[in-house]
């Protein structure tokens, strides 16, 4: 039963992926401004761009491109970056692994920071600390990353500079890894002088990724949390005669977390999405960062690359939140 | 694989949350003979000869310093030697001459010789190579080594082919060491014979270059320097206020006014080989001639600049700048709103019933460029000219520029680093080239014996004809000469480069 499901979502997960790769590669070619264009120069004739096109393959009909290109994704040649001259497959691999890192942190400070918020606000239901935390937690979802990304760069880069504004490590530190997972890394390897300078260029633009999902967690936990908090087995630990914070932790929050868990899940996948712009602010080289080079320099190998990157990304966060949700609640493992 | 035991977990918690706490000290921060500099553009790739960012004139800055080109330029665009210390032509122009610099080195130790000049120059004519200007480079061949001289036999005749070594994509790459590497092998761990080696390099990051001990033109005023590539302009100007980095460039006008006078600060900005312009397609309305006039007449350049552009920027009435050869003075096309309206009255246009077209234009992508449009649909509103703004991404005005497809008007800005009119009235305008708009028989004439004329004062002369003839006909609208801001740290004196690039070798201590 299990393997069967898992066979489907596999079958299900390939057929999203070349509905994404077929979508990519004719948007591509159908939407205004190709490679080609961006880089002839001045006096370039006819012959001269027809030789350019030539040697990147975008001379042959739109149908043995495709062929060319589908048939070498599946035997994991990507092809060749127009403008970074490797292999579209060594490019991502290179760069995965800082937004993996930068994304997995966000997530963990947004998990954190929300479900201590929503904790803080069941708690303090029907005071005026509520109506703060409401307050302030509608500005945390109605601010975009980038904007917290702009602020956050004012306030800790420039008023109070007290952390380094670009990059993923100081150059100096750059040296002696021999993975791309930098953080992980080091500090599985005790270099934790190494470790704090990543973290500290990590800081602000986790923070900005972070606050948008925390605020998503906190709305939808705390009212989660409410409505768990008036359920039968509530009242009768609180007769009981257990603290209101042991009700919370205890009795309503491993009920409530379910619907939270999948949502957390799906706005993961808008938290990936917005290391796009929030890589570039910070000059932070990740894959969104590298997206924008990409598609400015209309580099077709590199963005097909990046967006079945993306897609296995999002159909794998979704699998994984399926099984994580199933998991804690009993009753959906046999839906 | 890593094996981690709990006390090894508790310590490292321990260490890395002390590391937290401690007060910083960034060691990207400006220290002893190193040079922070936030970089406006990422460096895609290290090759200078091949593909799309061999072409883009703000990478030319990152390998200048790691590279050298055949023929050197000044700051003031004026050309001087390079790997080569002298050049020519035959008289009777069938072949050149080139004396290759002796006593070079590549960064690996190895001899720079003579067939490393020859086999980058083949390498960048190949038709098939990459090379987007490769047809500059396939204009000679045969070539013969006779000591420190080569000489090559003229295939076509290119009055510029001398400045183009100055310019993009004409940089020497090492032969053997390329070929023992190959391409992939080179782009993980390039050499040249540049004032600066690549130490370290993470794409989308930064680029830690150290200076060249064996350098042949002296060393380097800094032992390393490090280019941060910061594409966001709000990053950069806090780069540059908080002290992360010593140098920074084209930020806004407004925060360049803001933060050149804030202690230990200083800001300067020059008028570099850009320029701002709107093309003039030969499609109705633009087929009249007083149309085209009109818009010339009725646009207040000096206002723009001084409005919108803070003053930063210099009007300009033909296609070269004041830097460029061939430029005159005398050409003008002034502010004239009463002579836009009587020509377009001509016509039987006014206010009442104007002409309308559309007009296309970036935004964002230069700055304030949506601001001017806006600001010269104003202006043409006033004479009797009713323009549609479209915007549009730089990637779909090529394709239709490539195309003879752009709108009647379109703005765009023009590079021209090596300051000679064939790379900007002549490539812009004469049919033949894929990024002209304007085509007509009467300038083709005028425009077409230049290519090859090989007098060089006449040459000159014939394109600083031409530039008249365009600016009486109205074929295109030329706006304005961009201005560079860069700002860096008071301790440092920063030599502004005309062609835009900032070479490392341009700064140093004051």
């Amino acid at each position: 039963m299990l393997l069967a499901i898992i066979a489907n979502r596999i079958a299900m997960a390939l057929l999203t992926l070349a509905g994404v790769a077929v979508v990519v590669f004719v948007l591509l070619r159908v939407v205004p401004g190709d490679p080609i264009a961006m880089m002839i120069s001045p006096g370039a004739g006819p012959a001269d761009i027809a030789a350019l096109k030539a040697h990147y393959g975008l001379d042959a009909p739109l149908l043995t491109q495709f062929w060319i290109w589908i048939t070498g994704v599946v035997t994991g040649d990507f092809g060749t970056s127009i403008t970074l001259h490797l292999y579209v497959t060594e490019v991502l691999a290179s760069r995965l692994p800082a937004t993996v890192e930068l994304a997995i942190l966000a997530l963990l400070v947004a998990v954190l920071l929300g479900g201590t918020i929503a904790v803080a606000g069941t708690l303090m239901r029907r005071t005026a600390g509520e109506t703060v935390i409401d307050g302030l937690n509608s500005i945390m979802l109605a601010v975009p990353d980038f904007i917290w990304a702009l602020a956050l760069v004012l306030l800790f880069a420039v008023a109070i500079p007290v952390l380094p504004l670009s990059g993923r490590i100081d150059p100096e530190l750059a040296e002696g890894f021999s993975t791309k997972f930098y953080l992980a890394e080091s500090v599985l390897t005790g270099r934790f002088a190494v470790a704090g300078n990543i973290i500290t260029h990590m800081a602000m633009p986790t923070v900005a990724l972070a606050l948008p999902l925390a605020a998503v967690i906190v709305r939808l936990l705390k009212q989660s949390l409410k409505e768990a908090m008036v359920q039968d087995y509530v009242l009768l630990a609180r007769i009981k005669g257990f603290r209101e914070l042991h009700l919370v932790l205890q009795e309503a929050l491993r009920n409530a977390v379910g619907p939270t868990l999948a949502l957390t899940g799906v706005q993961f996948t808008f938290l990936i999405g917005g290391t796009v712009i929030v890589e570039r602010i910070f000059s932070y080289p990740g894959i969104g960062n590298l997206a924008i080079d990409a598609v400015i320099n209309r580099d077709f190998p590199l963005i097909q690359g990046l967006v079945l990157l993306f897609g296995l990304i999002f159909i794998l966060i979704n699998i994984g939140v399926d099984f994580a949700v199933a998991t804690l609640n009993p009753r959906l493992r046999h839906a | 694989m890593f094996n981690v035991t709990r006390r090894q977990a508790f310590a490292a918690s321990g260490g890395l949350l002390s590391t937290l706490l401690l007060p910083q000290r960034f060691a990207s921060a400006a220290v002893g003979s190193t040079l922070n500099i936030a970089y406006n553009v990422n460096l895609p790739s290290f090759d200078p000869d091949i593909g799309p960012s061999s072409v883009n004139p703000t990478i030319q800055a990152i390998y200048r310093s790691i590279f050298d080109q055949y023929i050197g330029q000044k700051p003031n665009l004026s050309f001087e030697p390079g790997l080569l210390t002298g050049w020519g032509w035959s008289d009777d122009k069938s072949k050149v001459w080139m004396d290759v610099r002796e006593n070079v080195v590549w960064h690996d130790g190895s001899p720079f010789t003579p067939e490393d000049v020859v086999w980058s120059i083949q390498r960048e004519g190949k038709a098939d190579g990459g090379n987007p200007v490769a047809f500059i480079w396939a204009g000679i061949d045969n070539f013969k080594i006779d000591g420190k001289r080569i000489t090559a036999d003229v295939k076509q005749y290119d009055p510029v082919i001398f400045k183009w070594m100055a310019f993009l994509t004409g940089y020497v790459l090492p032969k053997a060491y390329y070929e023992k590497v190959g391409p992939e092998g080179f782009e993980k761990k390039p050499i040249g014979t540049g004032p600066y080696m690549v130490d370290a390099y993470e794409g989308n990051a930064y680029l830690r270059l150290k200076a060249n001990p064996k350098y042949w033109g002296g060393k380097p005023p800094f032992e390393t320097v490090v280019f941060k590539f910061v594409g966001d302009a709000t990053s950069r100007v806090a780069e540059i206020e908080s002290g992360s980095s010593d140098v920074t460039l084209e930020v806004p006008y407004e925060e360049f006014d803001r933060l050149k006078s804030k202690a230990g600060l200083k800001g300067v900005v020059t008028p570099i080989s850009d320029i701002g312009m709107i093309f003039i397609t030969n499609i109705e309305p633009m087929l009249d001639k007083n149309v085209r006039l009109a818009m010339c007449h009725a646009v207040d350049k000096e206002t723009i600049i001084k409005r919108l552009l803070r003053g930063y920027g210099v009007a300009i009435d033909t296609l070269l700048a004041p830097e460029y050869a061939g430029f005159d003075p005398s050409i003008k096309v002034p502010y004239d709103p009463a002579l836009a309206a009587k020509l377009l009255g001509a016509s039987g246009f006014s206010k009442e019933k104007p002409v309308k077209f559309t007009i296309q234009t970036t935004r964002g992508f230069k700055p304030k460029d949506y601001e001017m449009i806006q600001a010269i649909v104003g202006m043409w509103r006033n004479v009797g000219i009713d323009a549609n703004i479209e915007t549009y991404e730089i990637a779909k005005h090529f394709e239709l520029r490539m195309s003879h497809k752009l709108a009647p008007a379109a703005f765009y800005n023009w590079g021209n680093a090596i300051g000679d009119p064939t790379t900007s009235t002549g490539f812009a305008m004469f049919s033949k080239s894929p990024h002209s708009a304007w085509h007509s028989d009467d300038l083709d004439a005028k425009i077409g014996p230049l290519w090859g004329e090989k007098d060089e004062k006449k040459r000159i002369q014939g394109w600083t004809d031409v530039d008249r003839y365009i600016a009486e006909q109205g074929y295109v609208l030329p706006l304005l000469q961009y201005a560079q801001p860069i700002l860096y740290k008071s301790d440092l004196k920063v030599t502004p480069n005309v062609s835009g690039a900032l070479q490392p070798t341009l700064v140093s201590k004051a």
